[in-house]
């Protein structure tokens, strides 16, 4: 304006600029819906492929809050359906209808316009719960979204009551009023919709079975249905691997998706090892429950059986209140309650008693009896700074669900094919008055790739983060964990390096994001220090499992060495003294046995402890599934050394190992049904049997520790 | 733990002369000592180890009144079932084994050919006993030590190195060598020059000029200067081995011939002369064989640059690990001890630059062997 002004006053020419009037007829309100419009990238909906990913999220989260709310065991199907599968190759999207049908609650039918055709409407704003919704803008936007790119409405089908019809609705968001407008109201018999359930063969098949869609667990429920233009590619930041994630966070849930027939193939950048088809077929018979896939579908199965604990709401702390909010919170009250400051302190505030809220009062200089209305300004301002420097019990946590280690180990054992897992859980801390939890959990060796930087997956109640990784707290304290410490490596001021997993949780009533998107946890030292904590717990957990692996893998190398080695020894003593070499090699083969006995024993000591049952697991936050345990490498297989020198290379080198062949062993897999997880009796016994049969009399054609070389081969009948 | 009746050396099948084959029948017995011991150690249950006396610097004594440097009494066990001694623990059987059949058959081999005759893919796995000679040669000195017998009654040699011309006939197995009359090439120095291999058979020569390395002797060689200063000429190419070191050791104690030697001037020549004259802490169980206490370091010298007025272009600066070298060998207790020998030093360190023979040459092409080193030896100009 000033600008505007002054070239007026100096310039000779027509004024160019408007005057204040002419532009006060431009000013107008904007509308959150015309805002968010123009700035869809803000909500996640940048391009086709983060669009359609986005209304998946937006929609499963709710889904999630509401089953959870509504004390059910969600069951959420996702159907993804390639409108125009006949278009050229070479586009760029295509144009899709996603539908997320839920077995939650349902929605009172006088809400629907509201919760799906509204911006910042939601009941998750005001308050302080921990849910995985916070803004109230998700599927709102997402139905937004899907208008804007292809003006077809939002279709939702809600039945909130199991003996009545369900609402079948369209709605069309005016961006201009922030409101919805409904296209067609009725009353439908129709769900969950009859259609889906002929989609696919995958999901015929499941439908004979009864597992997708039945009435029966979808007694009440949700369907929503928004076309979009999207691309569906899998790799990193797909709907796939959300899911997978999800899956993982929320192990309490059952997910069915029925990805579209097209896919969008580009860069073969694999989801988390191990979640394949192929792998999830051998996890079907395996006791945890694994992902597994049926003509195209992909079903992640329910691991646990209990909701997680329901959340409680809190007031804000008086700690991680901004003095415009505690203005704001003071003018709210007066409006409705008109009570005193003192009833205010106690009833709006976690933490306040009476008798602190009479210390606030006298601090200030007012009396219990004087009323909110009364407290002027500058008095706030002072008790504002009161709150600062007194000192008071942190907030409750019974506010946080955090996922708990036995469920962090079952969903990462779900998703992620490894040897070693361990979690651990922080005890609840506080940022900025409000209480937060952490979680953390990794999963070493097994698939995982070695060579590459550790994967950091990370979650925000329950809701995996996909974007903006290095933006966020959780990635910074991953980095910032010793993990050499731990026997990894880890480049100076980077991720570590190696076949590691490495999963965040951050269990709040309000998680900061960097942004509306909710892709990054913003960096508060509170919480960055919390992560560290978990990190290094769970890291502590692995170092002393590798400290003990490359023990063992140090032994077994020592014994490889000494056999090796003997056989050369004997040959050469028997040459100067006469003395029979076999009974030399011998000799020095039982030395070197003992020695070694070290790399007999099994990974069952000191904290590892190996469990049967996954409902079973210890405390300790750990598992271990020991046929994903790479063998131990050598450098050139031990084979039977013979004194008579030509014939024995060649002989040697094509006896197979012996305790593959052996019956015994067959018998042994047969008997046991095969249990993921060994169990730490069941190792010492079967170790206790193994070394008895190793005690028999020993011919020269003997392998030479076959099987101790290889503790750990698959059909190894010590596993099974 | 019987002994079979076919002992090696009863069934040695070669005439020897009856010296050489007592001598044989002791390395024999030595080693079959070695071997019972771990044979027995073996069946009994027990970790089989070898002795080895130490041959580092911690273990090695200076024996002031001898002037030489003597081996401690320290010995380190070489298990086998240890990580980092169980392939040497190996080598060193392989290698005992190789000698009693050498000894057997009455015959030598060079370090390479012992190296080859163990070196072969160990059974069963894709790894070789040895990959490389250098694994091979210390295993062998190990063996030296352990068993208390020098390398030729292992019946191992080294190459020949280094180079004799002079007034002085010898004996080389039974073969008369005139040393005077070796061409341009000069009498080759065996690896063993013990007498039974090496007799002096007539010498004139006064005394006897070492030089470091072949490029100065052929200018010696080339000027007669053995001839003209009565003298014997030899050379070690760089570092003196065994059997130059031995035959100088020789020439100086049954012939009485002082040595004196012309290095060059830097810690290695330094070096090079302390090994002459004390012994080297890796050989230092044959000291008494190979160190000659009152060999002399004629030059060159620090103090040559200005003495004998040398062009600026002769010096080469000191590296940090020269500067380094000298410090350590300035801390040597036979020169720690040595005014003179501080002195020269130092003179080396304040100069900041190093010097070769062959820097001489900016003077005069045979400034080296007609002026530098007859007036040296006249004026008696040496350090001791």
């Amino acid at each position: 304006m000033k600008a505007v002004t002054e070239r007026a006053a100096h310039s000779t020419k027509p004024r160019r600029g408007a005057t204040a009037e002419e532009m006060s007829a431009r000013q107008k309100e904007v509308s959150v819906s015309e805002f968010f419009v123009k700035n869809r990238h803000l909500l996640g909906f940048d391009n086709p492929r983060k669009a359609l990913l986005t209304t998946v999220k937006e929609a499963v989260d709710n889904s999630l809050d509401a089953c959870e709310e509504g004390g059910i065991l969600p069951d959420i199907a996702v159907v993804i359906e390639d409108l125009d599968p006949r278009r050229p190759a070479t586009s760029k999207s295509s144009r899709y209808r996603v539908t997320i049908i839920d077995n939650g609650p349902g929605i009172v039918r006088k809400q629907v316009e509201n919760i799906f055709g509204r911006l910042l409407y939601g009941s998750k704003f005001h308050r302080l719960k921990m849910s995985r919704g916070q803004q109230g803008i998700g599927i709102s936007a997402a139905g937004m979204n899907g208008l804007i790119t292809t003006g077809r409405p939002m279709v939702i089908h809600t039945k909130p009551n199991a003996k009545q019809a369900a609402h079948h609705l369209e709605l069309a968001m005016n961006t201009k009023t922030n409101r919805a407008e409904v296209t067609l109201d009725k009353e439908t018999k129709d769900f969950p919709p009859e259609r889906f359930r002929t989609i696919s063969a995958g999901t015929k098949q499941l439908s004979a079975e009864g597992t997708f869609l039945s009435p029966d667990v979808f007694a009440t429920g949700t369907s929503v249905s928004i076309e979009l233009e999207g691309k569906y590619q899998k790799g990193r930041g797909s709907v796939d691997e959300f899911l997978e994630l999800t899956a993982i966070a929320n192990p309490h849930a059952r997910i069915i998706f029925v990805p579209p027939s097209r896919t969008t193939q580009e860069e073969g950048d694999d989801l988390l090892p191990g979640t394949s088809a192929s792998a999830a077929q051998e996890g079907k018979k395996e006791a945890p429950a694994q992902t597994s896939e049926t003509g195209g579908v992909i079903v992640y199965p329910r691991g646990v059986q209990e909701l997680p604990p329901e959340t409680k709401e809190i007031q804000p702390h008086p700690k991680g209140i901004e003095l415009g909010i505690l203005l704001q919170m003071l003018k709210d009250y007066e409006a409705s309650e008109k009570g005193t400051l003192y009833d205010f302190l106690q009833t709006r505030f976690c933490r306040v008693s009476s008798s602190t809220a009479s210390k606030f009062c006298s601090a200030i200089g007012v009396t219990s009896r004087t009323k909110a209305a009364d407290i002027e300004p500058p008095e706030v301002e002072k008790l504002f700074k009161v709150f600062e420097d007194e000192r008071l019990a942190p907030p409750p946590t019974d506010c946080l669900a955090p996922i708990g280690v036995r469920q962090l180990l079952a969903g990462l054992l779900k998703g992620v094919k490894a040897e070693f897992y361990a979690a651990s859980t922080r005890e609840a801390a506080v940022y900025r008055g409000r209480p937060f939890q952490i979680e953390a959990a990794i999963a070493f060796g097994g698939d995982l790739p070695a060579d590459q930087s550790a994967r950091v997956i990370r979650f925000a109640n329950r809701v995996p983060l996909l974007f903006q990784q290095s933006a966020c707290s959780s990635f910074k304290a991953v980095e910032e964990t010793p993990w050499k410490n731990y026997a990894m490596q880890q480049p100076r001021g980077s991720l570590p390096v190696g076949p590691l997993v490495v999963m965040i949780h951050m269990a709040s009533v309000w998680v900061p994001f960097t942004s509306e998107s909710k892709e990054a946890i913003a960096d508060y030292d509170e919480i960055r220090k919390e992560m560290k904590l978990a990190l290094m717990e769970c890291g502590r957990k692995l170092g002393t499992y590798l400290r003990k692996r490359q023990k063992m893998r140090r032994e077994s190398e020592r014994r490889d060495v000494f056999e090796r080695y003997i056989g050369e020894i004997a040959k050469s003593l028997n040459a100067i003294t006469n003395e029979d070499a076999k009974r030399l090699y011998d000799a020095l083969l039982e030395q070197a046995r003992k020695k070694t006995a070290v790399a007999d024993q099994h990974l069952d000591e000191d904290g590892k402890v190996v469990r049967e049952e996954e409902d079973d697991f210890d405390d300790d936050g750990v598992i271990l599934v020991p046929t994903a345990i790479a063998p131990i490498e050598q450098s050139a297989p031990i084979a039977p050394i013979s004194f008579e020198p030509v014939e024995s290379k060649s002989s040697a080198a094509k006896k197979p190992p012996s305790s593959k062949s052996a019956p015994k062993t067959t018998e042994k897999q047969a008997a046991k049904a095969a249990p993921a997880i060994v169990t730490k009796k069941d190792l010492s016994a079967r170790s206790e049997e193994k070394s008895s049969g190793t005690s028999k009399p020993a011919t020269s054609s003997k392998s030479a520790g076959s099987t101790a070389n290889k503790p750990f081969e698959d059909d190894d009948p010590r596993l099974f | 733990m019987a002994k079979k009746s076919n002992t090696p050396a009863s069934s040695s099948p070669k005439p020897a002369s009856g010296k050489v084959k007592e001598r044989d029948i002791a390395t024999q017995r030595k080693i079959l000592t070695l071997a019972e011991e771990i044979v027995r150690r073996s069946l009994g249950g027990r970790e089989p180890i070898v002795q080895i006396p130490t041959r580092t610097k911690s273990n090695t004594i200076w024996n002031k009144k001898k002037g030489i440097l003597e081996m401690g009494g320290a010995t380190a066990e070489r298990p086998l079932f240890d990580l980092k001694t169980a392939k040497q623990f190996m080598q060193t059987m392989l290698h005992a084994s190789t000698i009693k059949d050498l000894i057997e058959a009455q015959k030598t081999s060079s370090l390479r050919g012992v190296f080859y005759k163990a070196k072969h893919t160990v059974a069963g796995t894709k790894e070789n006993t040895f990959d490389t000679q250098d694994e091979s040669d210390p295993i062998l000195e190990d063996l030296e030590v352990a068993l208390g017998a020098l390398r030729e009654e292992l019946h191992v040699f080294a190459e020949n190195r280094g180079s004799m011309v002079g007034n002085i006939t010898i004996v080389d197995k039974g073969d008369e060598i005139d040393c005077r009359r070796m061409g341009s090439g000069g009498y080759a120095l065996p690896s063993i020059v013990e007498p039974d291999i090496i007799q002096f058979k007539k010498c004139e020569a006064k005394f006897v000029l070492h030089v470091e390395k072949g490029t100065v002797w052929n200018r010696f060689n080339e000027d007669r200067f053995w001839e003209k200063h009565n003298c014997i000429l030899t050379h070690g190419a760089g570092q003196p081995p065994r059997g130059c070191r031995r035959l100088l050791q020789r020439l100086n104690q049954e012939l009485k011939l002082p040595i004196i030697c012309v290095l060059d001037n830097d810690p290695w020549g330094h070096y090079i002369y302390s090994v002459i004259k004390q012994g080297s802490i890796s050989l230092a169980f044959e000291s008494t064989r190979l160190a000659i206490p009152d060999a002399k370091f004629l030059g060159i010298r620090a103090k040559d640059f200005r003495e004998c007025g040398l062009d600026d272009a002769v010096k080469i600066d000191l590296t940090d690990n020269d500067i380094k070298r000298a410090r350590e060998i300035a801390a040597y207790p036979w020169f720690e001890a040595h005014k003179g020998w501080q002195k020269e030093i130092n003179a080396l360190l304040s100069n900041g630059f190093k010097m070769e023979v062959e820097s001489l040459i900016t003077k005069d092409i045979s400034y080296v062997s007609e002026t530098y080193v007859p007036e040296r030896l006249k004026a008696k100009d040496w350090l001791e």
